[in-house]
């Protein structure tokens, strides 16, 4: 069972797409990732998947097929947004009672038991809670609806390092309890190689690589070489180059069964590192997704503009300012 | 007997984020260890799999693969809707065999300090011959293949 497919899927901002040609097939049973740099598209996305936007064009089903914003669909999916939306006014108390008037499902002993175990105190103002607690406040309120599918916002953007590692672990046991499936998006690569077991990369507006992490890491290695070679090496994808004057490393789409070129050396690729590699390269992808059209990984033909080749003319302007080592 | 505590594993996972290793693999090595140093005896429960995921919050299948891995290699065996239990011990070197090999190691250590390397150099050096020990091995029917002229060995 797909937990969310996409299919041609896309949203438009007057003349502009926030979301184009998006077609996704994210499995039940995972923490599903989703990342990209800022205006990738990943709210959008999201907020289609939840049905609080309608798609401009194609459209997007969860839960196995119920079209997102169904009465099926809305009660079984629960949603924390970005800015981790509460009542700052009502007391934690009422904050419940609110949720569960709202919610023809609501497991009030759940969120007690929840809240009690977090020290959060019943009749504190939400809005005087730290914002470590205000956001798992949030979260208990949509686990509390007992979901089949939360959705998470950016979840942990503003927390501190105690404070994350607190939420992620109440999301993470709610999907060993409850078998609860997650996608969250994030811009924190780091943390992800940690929690999430399904990767889907956005960018400008488009999906550029979607797949479960361990396929994706072993299916991508790093060789590091002599750089006058680098141009040579041609027998799998090269989805980058990083130059220097004598070494380059290239991250290719090889297994680790793959043969090294002779003076090269191969290296297992982390999360992060493949994620990037990816960002930088925008005309690369990497989608395995089992509905998908297009060939099984790993295969030399991509969507997309021809690989291989280092694009060493192609700088994308990443957000964070860093220049690609690409262009050198 | 000390045997009561069905619930309580005698060992803790940490993680190292920055070693680079899988984190499956940190889980996997950590137990094999344990197992090396005494701290974990055939009998002794693993911590639970909910456990794991909520103290170092990572992903629950993360902790299925590691408990998998250490059931293939034989090393634990699982009870269903009790937990996953070590059942093997890991074969250690005897003894005074493994006195020699230190030996012997210190012996090339003092003589790679004697050439001029520093603590690093010989870490990496090890490394680079161990990684040519372990292709070796994994190509021993085909026999050295494709060792070439254009490389050197440093010493011989």
């Amino acid at each position: 069972m797909n937990i969310i497919e996409t299919n041609g899927l896309g949203k438009r901002y007057g003349s502009t797409w926030a979301l184009r040609e998006c077609s996704l097939a994210v499995p039940a049973g995972h923490v599903a990732a989703l990342v990209g740099p800022n205006g990738a598209g990943k709210t959008t996305l999201l907020n289609l998947a939840v049905g609080l936007a309608a798609p401009s064009a194609g459209g997007v089903t969860v839960l196995g097929g119920h079209p997102a914003g169904s009465p099926a669909a809305l009660d079984g999916v629960a949603f924390v947004a970005q800015d981790t939306p509460l009542y700052k006014n009502l007391s934690v108390a009422d904050m419940l009672h609110l949720t569960r008037n709202l919610n023809w499902r609501f497991d009030q002993r759940y969120a007690e038991i929840r809240l009690g175990e977090l020290g959060i105190p019943l009749k504190r103002k939400a809005g005087k809670l730290s914002g470590g607690q205000q956001a798992q406040l949030a979260l208990t309120l949509a686990l509390a609806r007992r979901p089949r599918l939360l959705v998470l916002d950016e979840p942990v953007a503003m927390l501190d390092p105690i404070a994350r590692h607190d939420f992620m672990a109440l999301v993470l046991t709610a999907a060993v309890d409850d078998g609860v499936s997650v996608v969250l998006s994030s811009h924190v690569l780091a943390e992800l190689e940690r929690v999430a077991d399904y990767l889907v990369l956005l960018s400008r507006g488009r999906v550029q690589v979607a797949g479960e992490v361990d396929d994706l890491l072993a299916s991508h290695r790093v060789l590091t070489g002599p750089a006058a070679e680098a141009d040579r090496y041609a027998e799998r994808p090269v989805v980058h180059v990083r130059r220097g004057e004598v070494q380059a490393h290239l991250l290719v789409r090889a297994g680790a069964d793959d043969p090294v070129p002779p003076r090269w050396e191969a290296h297992p690729v982390g999360l992060e590192e493949l994620a990037l590699a990816y960002l930088r390269e925008p005309g690369a992808a990497a989608l395995p997704g089992p509905t998908l059209p297009g060939p099984a990984l790993p295969g030399p033909t991509l969507p997309g503009p021809a690989l291989p080749g280092p694009a060493r003319d192609r700088a994308l302007p990443l957000e964070d300012g860093e220049p690609s080592e690409v262009t050198r | 007997m000390p045997g009561g505590r069905a619930e309580a594993s005698p060992i803790e996972f940490r993680l190292d984020a920055a070693s680079g290793v899988p984190t499956y693999l940190q889980l996997v090595q950590q137990v094999e260890h344990a197992l090396r140093l005494g701290y974990l005896k055939p009998g002794d429960q693993l911590p639970k799999v909910r456990d794991v995921v909520a103290s170092l919050a990572i992903n629950p299948n993360t902790v299925l693969k590691a408990y998998r891995e250490l059931e293939t290699k034989g090393l634990t065996a699982g009870r269903p809707g009790q937990g996953t239990f070590i059942q093997a011990t890991l074969s250690q070197v005897a003894l005074p065999e493994l006195a020699g090999l230190r030996k012997a190691l210190l012996g090339w250590l003092a003589a790679a300090g004697t050439a001029g390397l520093d603590e690093d150099g010989m870490v990496a050096l090890f490394t680079s011959a161990l990684r040519d020990f372990h292709e070796r091995r994994r190509s021993e029917p085909q026999g050295r293949g494709g060792a070439a002229s254009g490389e050197k060995e440093g010493v011989a």
